[in-house]
């Protein structure tokens, strides 16, 4: 079901109806029988009152946790730390007080070498895709791949392909492209098909709509559903476009003064009578 | 200024360090190897053929006042062996790759590839830092080889061509010069020890600076360029500051 942006109108329409079966049949597929690390009662992801600080506090007392094929995105104004979210789940930061744990293991405390072998259960999608431009898309995606597994080229091979493919990208047209001859969109792409090429449990994503066109979120959008809904992977999203997060999100946390002012559903998002929320919320 | 020499040296340890430890990124060591030194030759050959060529165009005159043209080859041998091919080499090497190594790493920062290196599960300098530095010891010793030969035979051109000295007298000359140091384990000469440390010292300082600064960027592209600036400048004044100090070590290490 390959879908391009940038075609034509009749494309915008289909993808506008994917992502509306999409979420209407979110229920049902979140229902069905999932392996342990996709199980939609435990917590995969728990942050339980991180507090950091550089020369300021960035983040107090913050918790939240994402279940099995959960996705959670976190919103906020700009400099309220939402991407400093993803780094802790990362372990790229070590939170000052309260603790980080990925699938019941607590990451704060793990050395380098630990911490780099539980990212390996993690893909990430930068905001600029940081795709690694000295290489061709094929070898982007592959990388993971040669990096930690023993696969042989031709599975690889298989693999770059079938990721490219679930990213709506024609792998014999752009495998050999280098990341400097993409648009932004299929850059983004790219960072998706990279970040899933280890099949991980979870996925991390810093913006990934922003400096897009409209098509063009609607198609990363429906990606990140299409995730979630046929791969059950839990993820974490960082967002400004609130119009989005609604249509991804099981549930949103709001970062506002350091902290966490809201978590919960989109529909209780909407429901609340909390007057930030409100004004954050403007008129969606 | 503490941290940062703290940093400086922790980075160079681990660099260093990850040489002997799995997994080994041999083809970015080769691709570096060519990057720096292939990519390094033209301009090292220039520079060290018009400074023989140079060299001895003012010995000449010197040499001449005291009737003593015949140890030209000498002269030129000594300078270029010990102390001028592998400063001029590491000079070159410093502002051609060193800037490209900081502005490499610096845009990787910057774009947050390092960051994307480190969440796909690889450490960075075990990726990025290890093989530059491997690189780097290994052809800038090879780099101020080539440059002390082509300095010498630009020495060579201009002894046989202005001061009309025959190129075998002055063949013989170098050679004399090369073995009045003495010889380590009987066959290498002292000379060629003292002029192959400066440049293995030399290539770890270059692309452990280029590295170092270019991991450490921050700010964008003006960033970037700030990093750049920082490395030649650091690695070269370095550079002159510690050929002063092992040019004294290596005198009283093969004093006659």
């Amino acid at each position: 079901m390959p879908r391009r942006a940038g075609d034509s109108g009749r494309v915008r329409a289909a993808i506008r109806d994917e992502l509306e079966t999409l979420a209407e049949a979110g229920a049902d597929t979140q229902a069905q029988p999932m392996e342990e690390g996709r199980d939609p009662h435990r917590k995969i992801i728990a942050l339980d009152n991180v507090t950091l600080s550089f020369d300021e506090t960035i983040l107090q007392d913050v918790s939240f946790a994402a279940k099995g094929g959960e996705t959670i995105v976190v919103v906020g104004e700009s400099g309220t730390g939402k991407s400093t979210i993803l780094r802790l789940i990362l372990r790229l930061l070590v939170p000052d007080k309260g603790r980080v744990s990925i699938d019941g293991q607590d990451i704060t405390n793990l050395t380098f070498d630990e911490a780099l072998k539980v990212r390996q259960k993690m893909g990430m999608v930068f905001q600029g895709a940081a795709l690694f431009d000295s290489m061709t898309v094929h070898d982007n995606v592959a990388y993971p791949l040669r990096e930690h597994t023993d696969l042989s080229e031709d599975e690889i091979e298989a693999r770059v392909r079938e990721k490219l493919d679930f990213v709506d990208l024609e792998p014999d047209k752009v495998s050999d492209q280098m990341p400097s001859e993409l648009s932004g969109g299929m850059r983004k792409r790219v960072g998706v098909a990279r970040g899933l090429a280890n099949n991980p449990q979870i996925m991390l994503y810093d913006e990934p709509t922003s400096g897009l066109d409209p098509l063009t979120t609607a198609t990363i959008t429906y990606l990140i559903l299409k995730l979630q809904r046929e791969l059950g992977v839990t993820s974490v999203v960082v967002s400004h476009d609130i119009r989005s997060a609604f249509r991804m999100a099981s549930k949103i946390a709001l970062l506002a003064n350091k902290k966490i002012s809201f978590f919960g559903t989109p529909e209780e998002m909407t429901g609340s009578d909390d007057p930030y929320l409100r004004e954050f919320l403007g008129g969606f | 200024m503490i941290f940062s020499l703290q940093e400086y040296f922790a980075l160079a340890g681990k660099a260093i360090g990850f040489i002997f430890v799995k997994p080994f990124y041999a083809s970015d060591a080769i691709q570096q190897m060519n990057a720096i030194g292939v990519g390094s030759l033209g301009i090292v050959l220039l520079t060290g053929f018009f400074t023989g060529m140079v060299l001895a165009l003012q010995m000449s005159v010197q040499l001449q006042a005291f009737g003593q043209e015949a140890l030209i080859g000498r002269v030129i041998a000594g300078s270029m062996i010990r102390e001028l091919g592998p400063v001029l080499a590491g000079l070159m090497v410093a502002g051609r790759v060193g800037s490209g190594i900081a502005a490499q790493l610096g845009s990787m920062r910057v774009t947050e590839q390092i960051d994307a290196l480190n969440t796909l599960g690889t450490d960075p300098i075990k990726k990025l830092v290890t093989p530059r530095v491997l690189a780097a010891l290994i052809m800038l010793p090879i780099l101020t080889i080539i440059n002390d030969f082509v300095g010498i035979l630009g020495g060579n051109i201009i002894a046989t061509f202005l001061m009309g000295l025959p190129a075998s007298l002055y063949w013989r000359t170098v050679l004399e010069q090369m073995i009045s140091g003495g010889f380590t384990f009987r066959f290498i000469p002292n000379d060629l020890i003292q002029g192959l440390v400066k440049p293995f010292v030399f290539g770890g300082l270059i692309s452990i600076t280029g590295c170092y600064y270019g991991l450490k960027t921050t700010g964008g592209t003006e960033g970037v360029g700030l990093a750049t600036t920082r490395t030649v400048v650091t690695a070269s004044v370095l550079i002159l500051v510690i050929d002063y100090f092992l040019t004294q070590i290596m005198l009283t290490m093969f004093a006659p």
